[in-house]
């Protein structure tokens, strides 16, 4: 693979939050009994005409101000001409030549580590458009059955330039843009009900090449995962055809789950002819700078300014940074942790909040919000291993009791179990000369060179401590008797 | 600018309609005479004029974000040639 660049361009059909269609007054509500929320618009019954969704404009003022683009003063909706039977109109109506956002980039953090890099992805454009309905094959004896519910549902259409070198950094794409979608509120990023859904431009090149290869495009991707697969068979499928000597053909394609292998829909021949129009029925739409800058005012701190805030206040890690902006829910979760805990207390803040209570989230399987264990509750944990109270291995337990709810605060449960840290020299110096003398052929291996006997005797005193000495003060004095 | 009997075919094709050769001719002379209009159009000195996306000097209309429609399915369905399970029933289409 080395000799080959991989080039990868991502579509985006983000649908957007809004409680109405569109073009029409009909609900978008997901999931109805079909065609129950499909309307004479909808449906395109004659002498229908549309009318424009205000707080669909409104979401994609919000995300062209969220990526730095410019928001177009005028745009334009378009016909795109296609005959389909879910699409009763015989066109959809988007934007082709003037699109309502235009520009921006996204900053993504790929791998961690030492091999952590930064990479700036730049957009072409985002313009709004109308979702066509849902057809089903199966089960109607020979026919199609056809659900108008999803028809007319606003989206917005994000198109990337082809700034992508790896299925690893079209993936950090996708979940960055999906994360920002959702922390500014203009979609729910529901991708099992189709709320957000990808089609990945792929191409291969020469390492050094100028110009790009022949690509081919993957439809309809619905998860991070299928992404991922989809692109690394496109990538290996498209250099063994040219290594044997074949052309790439320029091609739309499909991916199957169950096989993991990407196959073709329709050649550049079949490739549809949408003879884009302005669409007479609408006019011009104009975004006055009064609208931009309300919706400017209204915007939440985005992603990128926190993470670059948590990075610069709090001293954290440029990975731990990205990972606590990665969705509102956690980002808010942390602060308001470290409000409880004090700034010095952010490193283990972050530790905690993105290790240990992920985790345990994970294995139960719940969300962030319904976390047993409050910010209050993991501050007040943490602060007691800050003033040495506690050491981090008892903080497991107690951070095990506060989950079950066997006390309100970590200091209730230090109490109850008797938790506290022995920090008291002489208490410890008596275990350590206990241990001492207890364990003379430790003793003698450890003076013979083996640090590992070393450790046998730490053990031993921490097990006499039941867990409870501070292990610094122990290796601390053990070194010093051995010693002497 | 004039279009090839094959334009007329295609243009045919892609709008799903079915014409003879005797019809895609006449169609094809009828075509031609609107480019004749535009080529005389396009030799109006128009630099420095803004394309209009509409006849009319005017911006489009909002609406606020309200379910205004209620369910009529029945209604819709009862003029539908088949419908099945609240689905609209067409000859079957397969990308």
């Amino acid at each position: 693979m080395n000799q080959w660049e991989v080039v990868i361009g991502i579509e985006t059909h983000a649908q957007l939050a809004t409680v109405s269609k569109i073009f029409s007054g009909a609900a978008t509500a997901f999931g109805a009994e079909p065609n129950t929320q499909a309307c004479a618009v909808d449906l395109a019954l004659p002498g229908v005409l549309p009318v424009l969704n205000r707080k669909a404009v409104d979401c994609a003022i919000r995300f062209g101000l969220a990526i730095g683009a410019e928001v177009a003063q005028k745009s334009v909706f378009a016909r795109k001409n296609y005959f389909y039977p879910d699409l009763p109109k015989g066109y959809q109506i988007s934007q082709m030549d003037l699109p309502v956002v235009v520009g921006g980039h996204i900053a993504l953090q790929i791998g961690q580590g030492d091999k952590a890099y930064e990479k700036l992805v730049r957009l072409t454009r985002a313009h709004l458009e109308e979702d066509a309905g849902k057809s089903l094959h199966e089960d109607f004896h020979g026919k199609s059955g056809i659900d108008l519910n999803r028809a007319g549902t606003p989206l917005l259409e994000i198109v990337s330039e082809p700034d992508m070198r790896s299925s690893e950094e079209a993936v950090a794409y996708a979940k960055a843009l999906h994360a920002l979608v959702r922390w500014i509120g203009i979609c729910d990023g529901n991708m099992q009900e189709g709320s957000f859904r990808c089609d990945a431009n792929v191409s291969v090149r020469p390492k050094g090449q100028a110009e790009f290869g022949t690509r081919r495009e993957i439809k309809n991707l619905n998860s991070f995962r299928f992404l991922k697969e989809a692109i690394d068979y496109e990538v290996q499928w498209q250099i063994n055809e040219i290594e044997e000597g074949r052309k790439i053909q320029q091609a739309t394609v499909l991916f199957d789950p169950d096989t993991g292998e990407t196959r073709m829909m329709r050649s550049k021949e079949d490739a549809h002819d949408y003879r884009y129009f302005p669409d007479p029925d609408l006019l011009p739409l104009v975004i006055s700078a009064d609208w931009i800058a309300r919706v400017k005012g209204e915007l939440p701190e985005l992603p990128g300014q926190m993470r670059e805030r948590f990075i610069n206040d709090l001293g954290l890690s440029a990975y731990d940074a990205t990972a606590l902006t990665a969705s509102q829910e956690m980002a808010a979760y942390f602060e308001s942790t470290v409000a409880v805990a004090g700034k010095a207390n952010a490193k283990p803040c972050a530790n905690w909040v993105m290790v240990d209570l992920a985790a345990r989230l994970n294995k139960e399987g719940r969300e962030l919000a319904d976390s047993p264990v409050s910010t209050a509750q993991l501050a007040g944990l943490i602060q007691r291993i800050a003033d040495n109270t506690i050491s981090n291995n008892i903080a497991k337990k107690v951070f095990e009791a506060l989950w079950n709810g066997e006390g309100a605060t970590a200091d209730q449960v230090i109490d109850k179990q008797g938790l506290k840290q022995i920090t008291d020299t002489g208490a410890i110096e008596a275990l350590v000369d206990e241990v001492l003398a207890a364990n003379a052929g430790n003793v003698a291996e450890f003076r013979a060179g083996k640090e590992k006997a070393f450790n046998a005797l730490v053990g031993q005193v921490m097990k006499a401590a039941k867990g409870k000495a501070n292990p610094q003060q122990v290796n601390d004095l053990l070194r010093k008797k051995l010693a002497g | 600018m004039s279009l090839t009997l094959e334009q007329v075919q295609r243009i045919a094709h892609l709008a799903r309609i079915e014409i003879s050769e005797t019809e895609a001719r006449t169609t094809q002379s009828h075509l031609n005479g609107i480019f004749q209009l535009i080529e005389q159009m396009q030799a109006v000195d128009t630099t420095g004029v803004e394309p209009m996306a509409h006849a009319q000097d005017l911006s489009q209309r909002l609406r606020d974000d309200v379910v205004t429609e209620e369910d009529r399915r029945a209604a819709y369905q009862a003029v539908a040639p088949e419908t099945e399970a609240g689905l609209y029933l067409v000859p079957k289409v397969i990308e």
